[in-house]
Formats: C-alpha cells, sequence, structure tokens
C-alpha cells in the first residue's frame, strides 16, 4: 500500500522524524484555514501540496507556494479536482513554507536482488532520483542495510560518508536517518524516501516530502495501518471486488477471466490475449481479457458465485473463461462450485453470459461430467487452456 | 539423482497437527514420502495416526526431532504470525533444508531469517511455495505427485498452479525435480540456485524454468544461464498482458517502471539462448523438441 504524502508526514512525525507543520483540506476553504493556522510560523508562507500517489505532481503544477491565506485558497481551489497523470486530486495538503539552504535525498528500500535492505542517500536532493541515477551516480550513494542490523549509528555515518557530506552536516543527518530506519523497520515498509531532505537557512535538518510503501502481508500486525487505507477507489467493480476479497483488477477488455492461482491466471490472461488475435474485427479490435481474478483454491461455491457476480456485473464482457487446474483442488469440487454458483445468481435474478470452462487435473472427469449433467446455460465445456482461451475469444468476438 | 530432494530425504513437518499441516502430510505419506515427525511443542510425544497403518511422532523442537529421526528436511504450515520465528527455530537446530509453504509472510520477516540463515548451512525455499517434489522418490510440499512421474527435465518456477499446468504438459517425458520457488518479492531458493543445482546433477538433461513479472530475477537468471548453463533450458513467462503499476496477485508481481516486464524477461532469456515459448503449450512443444533432439 502506497501512503499519501500527509500519511508519510505524520508517520514521520510519530516516529520523531522532523517535520514541519501541515494540515489537509478538500475544500478551497478549508485550505484558507488550514494556511492561517499552518503558516503562523512562516509569516503566513504554506505550500498547496496535490495528494496523489504518483510522481511529478510539481511539473503538473499541483505544487504551489501560497504568501498568504489567500493564495493558498486561490491555489487550492486550482488543484483539487485536477488530474494529475490520471489520479484526480481529492485532498491537498497545506505544508508550513520552509526557507531551504539546500536539499539532499535518501530512501531506504527492499532490494530484492540482492534480497535485503539498500539505502540510498544523495547531496543533490530535489530531483528525479531515477534522472540523477542515470546522469550522475556517483553523486548518489548506496549502501546495502542488513535487515536484522538495521542502521546503527555506526551505519547512518557509514551512509553520510559515501554521499560525502561535510562533517557538521553528516552529523546534522544521521540521527534524522536512524529515525527513518526506525519507520521502515517498524511500519512494515519496504519503501520510506525523502526528496527531498532539506537543511534549512537556520540549520535544521527536515523531511519536506514523504513517500512511504507498506508491505500489504503486514497488516495482520498493524491494525492501526486499516486508517490509511484508500476508500475512494472510484471503479465499482473493484470496490464490489474489495467487499467480496476478490483478488481482482479491471482491466480493459471484453473476455472476463476467474482462475486458480495468480500465476495460472496471469497466464491466461497472454493466452486469451492471443487468441482474441485471431478474431481481429474491420476496425482493427479484438477480443482482450477484461480482468484479473484469481480465486485460488476455489472450489467454494461462495467464492465462486462473488467471482462470477462481479464478471457478470461488467457491462464490457461479453463472455468469461474459468480456468481450473486442479492441484489441491478437486475438479468435482470446483464444478459442484460453478453450479451452485449458477443457482445462487439465478435467485437473485441475475443471468449468466456466455462462459468457457476448462477443468484439467485433480478429479477432471468427474468435474467434466458434473458440468455436463447440469447443462447450465449458455455454458461450454473445452478441455484444454488454448482451445477454451480460442472459444471464448470466438464467442465474445460474435457477441455484438 | 534429483537436486535438493532426494528418496534419502528424511522429513519433518513443523504445524503438522494443524488443518493444514495434517492434510498435506497425508498427501506427502500417499505419495510416498518419508515422514519421520511433526513438530509441535503443545504436543510433544504423541503420536499422529495416518490412513493405511502410518503413525508420525510429534516433537517438542526441531532439534529433538533430528535428534531423535535424523530428519534432514523441514516443512513448515505455520500461520504467517509465527512462520519467521519457526525457520530461526529449524535454523538453528541445523536442518539443511527448510520448505516455507506459508502464504503471506510480511516480507520484513522473510528479510530477517533470509539473511540470518547466510552462512548457516540451511536451505529455504519459500516462502509462499508450493514445495519441490522429485517424483518417485519425494515429496516435500503441496504439489500434486499425480501429475508427472519421474524423468530427465528439471523444473524451477515461481508460480504454483501454473507449475502443475507445465507438468502436466510434458507428463510424459517426467521430472528429475520440480522446485516450486514462490512468488514472493524475497525468496530464499532463486531460480539460478536451481539452475546450478540441475547443470550439476547427472540426472537432469535440460531445464524448464517459469518466470513473472516483478523484480529481475529472470534476467539475472539469463545472465548465469549464458556464462554457467551447457544444458538446454526453456522459458515461459507469464504476465505480458498485465497493466504496469498493478499488483497481480503475488506480493511479488508487481510491474513499475519499465524493468520487471514480461517483454523484458523473454528478450533477457532469449539472448542468452533461452528458448522462450508465448503459452505455456508452446513452452512444452519448445521442451518437447529439445528432448526428443537429446534422445535421438
Amino acid at each position: 500500500m502506497d501512503l499519501y504524502e500527509y500519511q508519510a508526514r505524520d508517520i514521520f512525525e510519530q516516529h520523531g522524524v522532523p517535520v514541519l507543520a501541515g494540515a489537509t483540506a478538500t475544500t478551497p476553504a478549508e485550505a484558507r484555514a488550514a494556511a492561517e493556522t499552518v503558516g503562523a510560523n512562516s509569516g503566513g508562507v504554506t505550500v498547496v501540496k496535490a495528494q496523489v500517489k504518483t510522481g511529478g505532481r510539481g511539473k503538473a503544477g499541483g505544487v504551489k507556494v501560497a504568501k498568504t491565506a489567500d493564495e493558498a485558497e486561490q491555489y487550492a481551489e486550482q488543484i483539487l479536482g485536477m488530474d494529475i497523470k490520471g489520479h484526480t486530486v481529492k485532498t491537498v495538503m497545506i505544508a508550513q513554507g520552509a526557507q531551504i539552504a539546500e536539499e539532499y535525498y535518501f530512501s531506504i528500500l527492499l532490494d530484492r536482488a540482492n534480497r535485503t535492505y539498500l539505502a540510498m542517500c544523495s547531496k543533490e536532493g530535489g530531483m528525479d532520483i531515477e534522472t540523477l541515477a542515470v546522469e550522475r551516480p556517483e553523486a548518489l550513494a548506496r549502501i546495502a542495510v542488513d535487515p536484522n542490523a538495521g542502521i546503527d549509528e555506526a551505519k547512518a555515518r557509514e551512509i553520510v560518508e559515501a554521499a560525502r557530506f561535510d562533517v557538521e552536516t553528516g552529523d546534522k543527518i544521521v540521527p534524522v536517518l536512524q529515525k527513518l530506519w526506525e519507520v521502515y523497520r517498524d511500519e512494515d515498509a519496504t519503501l520510506v524516501e525523502v526528496n527531498p531532505l532539506v537543511q534549512t537557512a537556520a540549520g535544521d535538518i527536515v523531511a519536506l516530502d514523504g513517500k512511504v510503501s507498506i508491505d500489504g502481508n503486514s497488516d495482520f500486525r498493524h491494525p492501526e495501518h486499516e486508517a490509511f487505507v484508500d476508500h475512494s477507489k472510484t471503479d465499482p467493480l473493484e470496490v464490489l471486488a474489495i467487499e467480496r476479497h476478490l483478488n481482482y483488477v479491471k482491466l480493459d477488455g471484453d473476455v472476463g477471466i476467474i482462475g486458480n492461482g495468480a500465476g495460472l491466471v496471469m497466464s491466461t490472461l497472454d493466452v486469451v490475449a492471443y487468441a482474441g488475435e485471431e478474431f481481429t474485427n474491420a476496425e482493427g479490435a479484438h477480443p482482450k481479457p477484461a480482468n484479473f481474478l484469481d480465486i485460488g483454491g476455489g472450489a467454494n461455491a461462495e467464492v465462486m458465485a462473488n467471482g462470477l457476480d462481479v464478471i457478470f456485473e461488467d457491462k464490457q464482457v461479453k463472455a468469461v473463461f474459468v480456468n481450473v487446474f486442479g492441484g489441491i483442488t478437486a475438479c468435482d469440487a470446483v464444478a459442484d462450485g460453478i453450479v451452485k454458483a449458477y443457482g445462487i445468481l439465478e435467485g437473485h435474478g441475475k443471468s449468466p453470459k456466455p462462459l468457457v470452462v476448462r477443468l484439467d487435473g485433480n478429479n477432471a472427469e468427474e468435474g467434466r461430467r458434473i458440468l455436463d449433467e447440469a447443462a447450465l446455460p449458455l455454458l461450454e465445456r473445452v478441455d484444454t487452456m488454448d482451445g477454451a482461451a480460442r472459444r471464448v475469444a470466438e464467442l465474445a468476438a460474435a457477441a455484438n | 539423482m534429483a537436486i535438493f530432494l532426494t528418496e534419502n530425504s528424511k522429513v519433518i513437518v513443523q504445524g503438522m497437527t494443524g488443518s493444514e499441516g495434517m492434510k498435506h502430510t497425508t498427501r506427502m505419506l500417499a505419495s510416498g514420502t518419508n515422514v519421520v515427525g511433526g513438530v509441535n511443542p503443545r504436543k510433544a510425544g504423541t503420536t499422529v495416526d495416518f490412513p493405511e497403518g502410518k503413525q508420525v511422532p510429534v516433537f517438542g523442537t526441531v532439534a529433538e526431532a533430528m535428534a531423535e529421526t535424523g530428519a534432514d528436511v523441514s516443512v513448515l504450515f505455520v500461520p504467517p504470525a509465527f512462520t519467521k520465528a519457526a525457520v530461526i527455530e529449524a535454523i538453528d537446530a541445523g536442518i539443511g533444508l527448510a520448505v516455507v509453504i506459508t502464504e503471506g509472510v510480511a516480507v520484513k520477516d522473510t528479510a530477517e531469517f533470509y539473511n540470518y540463515s547466510l552462512g548457516k548451512g540451511t536451505r529455504i525455499i519459500g516462502p509462499n511455495c508450493p514445495g519441490l517434489i522429485s517424483p518417485g522418490k519425494s515429496n516435500a510440499g503441496i504439489i500434486p505427485a499425480d501429475i508427472a512421474g519421474p524423468g530427465k527435465i528439471g523444473l524451477v518456477s515461481k508460480s504454483g498452479t501454473l507449475t502443475y499446468q507445465m507438468m502436466f504438459e510434458l507428463r510424459d517425458f517426467g521430472f528429475s525435480t520440480g522446485v516450486g520457488i514462490g512468488g514472493d518479492p524475497i525468496i530464499g531458493t532463486t531460480h539460478i540456485d536451481c539452475l546450478e543445482a540441475f547443470e550439476n546433477d547427472p540426472e537432469t538433461v535440460a531445464i524448464v524454468m517459469i518466470g513473472e513479472i516483478g523484480g529481475d530475477a529472470e534476467e539475472r537468471a539469463a545472465a548465469y544461464i549464458k556464462d554457467n548453463v551447457t544444458k538446454p533450458v526453456v522459458g515461459y513467462v507469464a504476465g505480458f498482458t498485465a497493466p504496469e503499476g498493478k499488483t497481480m496477485g503475488h506480493a511479488g508481481a508487481i510491474v513499475s517502471g519499465s524493468s520487471g516486464t514480461a517483454q523484458a524477461k523473454k528478450e533477457a532469456l532469449e539472448a542468452a539462448g533461452v528458448k522462450v515459448g508465448k503459452t505455456p503449450s508452446e513452452t512444452a512443444a519448445l521442451m518437447r523438441e529439445i528432448m526428443q533432439g537429446l534422445s535421438g
């Protein structure tokens, strides 16, 4: 889960990372009120910052320095509702203005390749780190951090020395790095990035921005992280899927996909996309996957019903492919699940769309028999993954 | 010979007495695995009955189980909140192989127990993996034993059911060992670890590797193959259709930015001389050609 900047700022504050005052606003009036409080110690100067989970806010005009509360209100009016790289701005953060002397960069992240953590630090902050890494790699220190040892004072010193800070500045930064490490460790983060980490004109080190990503697998030990979840997902199908605890991602096509196991489902998406090319129409369009949906074990009728329900609700879907390779899950249980699911949906007055089922593996014969006997409306059985993908693409192409 | 798991492997199950542990120990026993003990501190000293008259003793700790049985492999069915402690217990007891089936382990925990394991002699496979099978010899985990029999193809895969699909497609040839390394961002055993072992295994003549979007494991495997693997390798990568920035099931399968895409992985593998299929069946066909070429 990626956090908004204001959420990262709050976490930093809780852990003792130096930050400036900040408050959120969802209307221009709120922005004005926030600016009056937040700007109190900076001569009325605040920064109005779009809260979106993407970079490039500044370039898009989503970050503006306001000299007065009036200006803050005006900027908030401009920025709220703005589209930044596909994200709509619903919230702005009014941040206390700062007199910036120097900008630095610091991050801690998961280094998958080396199976450890990586700390990156630079005296040249404030710019796009990917560009810095390419154009001036010598300006970016990269230091491995052992997950069990973390960043203690010695490691923090190693980092600031590698980044070639002068001793005086380095001394000020060291305790801040240790605090940022505590955020990373204690919040189960996979990324903590501060860009820029600044030295103010007064000589203080402050985190002027924050990007934090949290490991979803750690939710069980962070009930407080529930408060960070963004419930404003706009896609109604994804909202429905979340309510039903389904592992679902909406895509842009017309062939609904259900499978058991993330790798198999990703593969199914690919196979359907290729199969769809055969049915390219006069306008150059062809059937494509409408979604990713992994129902895992999935033999449970309720899970199958929920999955089918979400997919049938998708108006773009013209045909559906249920692709199951029974490993531990038995195909007869899956077939029973599909039969019951259709019963449930019928009971709710929902009608099915053309559906192709492929069952293979554990008890496949029995599963196929169950489906054949049930003779469900618009449901066909094809026994190979390739054949089933082709058939469902054919059905989608024909359903016009 | 097989890799990592042979007919001589003695397997204990941490979390054996929980529902997942019981279900899969039953299946492991049925497929011929030599399960010599279970571990559960609260049931130490008891014995669990399994079908066909098999009885498995329960020990309080991994160290005790190893002392009594000579076990050298542990399969872990322990909930995410307790997985790290269980793995560290196994490492401290000196077990040679720990297969962590559990899904949902916090990546911090994995990072910690993996790094703790370095230099200590325990190979970790997983977490969030189906385990490994050397058909006809032993099966440590949840891979169904009846999909394919023994043979000379080595298989290494990030995925679970997609692995089964590939084994099914190549069932007429069979496998020396199939290893499910799991799809989490940090894993104990990588594609490269398995490629190295297969290259050194006299029984394996060809290798199939399955990857998916996210991270750069396949690219690094490609570089490794170029310099170190002489046996033919066929690859498959899932996730060409996955859009950027969206998590697809596995915590590790996130595409962000330009690296980590299926296309990038396919290109890297092909540059290393690996034939890559566009679909599982196409990949199987490529392997079939190779096997027929080798035996002809």
